[in-house]
């Protein structure tokens, strides 16, 4: 039973791992502010949740598990907070993002 | 009222949590200080419907799990797409209606946008959301309703 959690444990860790470091990519890869974030939100939702979890399966307590659940919802809910708050603000500063030329019917602001 | 008291459990639960001690002093001390912080958020007002949505937990079980399954579907979308040697985005800003009734429900649907990459909200009003989303489809995929739908049924009226 404990080798089976280690390995979901570890399965899980390293998916997280490599999400993290497909975000990191993507940040670097994508061409404006508003692209870049959502590179960003690939880490701060599978990323932290995958390492989160696997984390949890360690967890040598039920106090170590409950505070990285709370951990876990703490980021649900600030992490958007703050992705909405940094988007109003590029555009509040006059940051246009760059939209896609090719068939443009939604572009309306 | 009962959103005092149930703000009080939900502070006194947290204490617990994070003292792991259960002497009978620490106890009473984490119970006095949960009621007077809750004592003070109602007395400043900032305890109710919208500040402490307790009433929206139950539905929280089946909206939550639906918007997890949403957002691991759309990080591999988006993953595969930074992936890709061809970066094949589509960036555009698409105006999304919103059928919330509450100001909770609205920030619910707004937060949920955010939080599944590829579709970030920029402005929220009370009648629209305008979402960047990466790709065409993933604008597409918010102005078909699923999840406006969802949300205002997690909200409680319909």
């Amino acid at each position: 039973m404990s080798a089976l959690l280690d390995g979901l444990s570890w399965v899980c860790l390293l998916a997280g791992g490599a999400f993290c470091v497909v975000g990191a990519v993507g940040m670097l890869r994508m061409p404006d502010l508003f692209t870049r974030m959502h590179a960003a939100s690939v880490v701060d939702t599978l990323g932290a949740g995958l390492i989160l979890f696997g984390l949890l399966l360690q967890a040598p307590s039920w106090q170590v598990g409950a505070k990285l659940a709370v951990i876990m919802v703490l980021l649900v809910f600030t992490s958007p907070a703050a992705t909405h708050a940094l988007a109003k603000a590029a555009v509040a500063r006059g940051l246009k993002p760059q939209l896609d030329k090719t068939g443009d019917e939604s572009s309306s602001s | 009222m009962l959103y005092a008291i149930s703000s009080a459990l939900t502070l006194f639960g947290f204490w617990l949590l994070l003292s792991g001690y259960f002497t009978p002093f620490l106890l009473s001390a984490g119970a006095g200080c949960a009621i007077a912080v809750a004592a003070f958020g109602r007395r400043m007002a900032v305890i109710d419907r919208e500040g402490h949505p307790v009433h929206l937990t139950g539905r929280a079980f089946i909206f939550w799990p639906w918007l997890a399954k949403e957002i691991v579907k759309s990080t591999w979308d988006v993953s595969r797409i930074i992936v890709n040697p061809r970066l094949p985005i589509s960036p555009n800003l698409v105006r999304v209606r919103t059928s919330q009734k509450t100001p909770e429900g609205v920030v619910t649907f707004a937060n949920s946008i955010t939080l599944t990459p590829g579709t970030i909200s920029i402005d929220v009003s009370e009648k629209e959301i305008l979402v960047h989303a990466l790709t065409r489809e993933g604008a597409e995929g918010l102005a078909s309703g699923d999840m406006d739908r969802r949300v205002t049924r997690f909200e409680g009226f319909s």
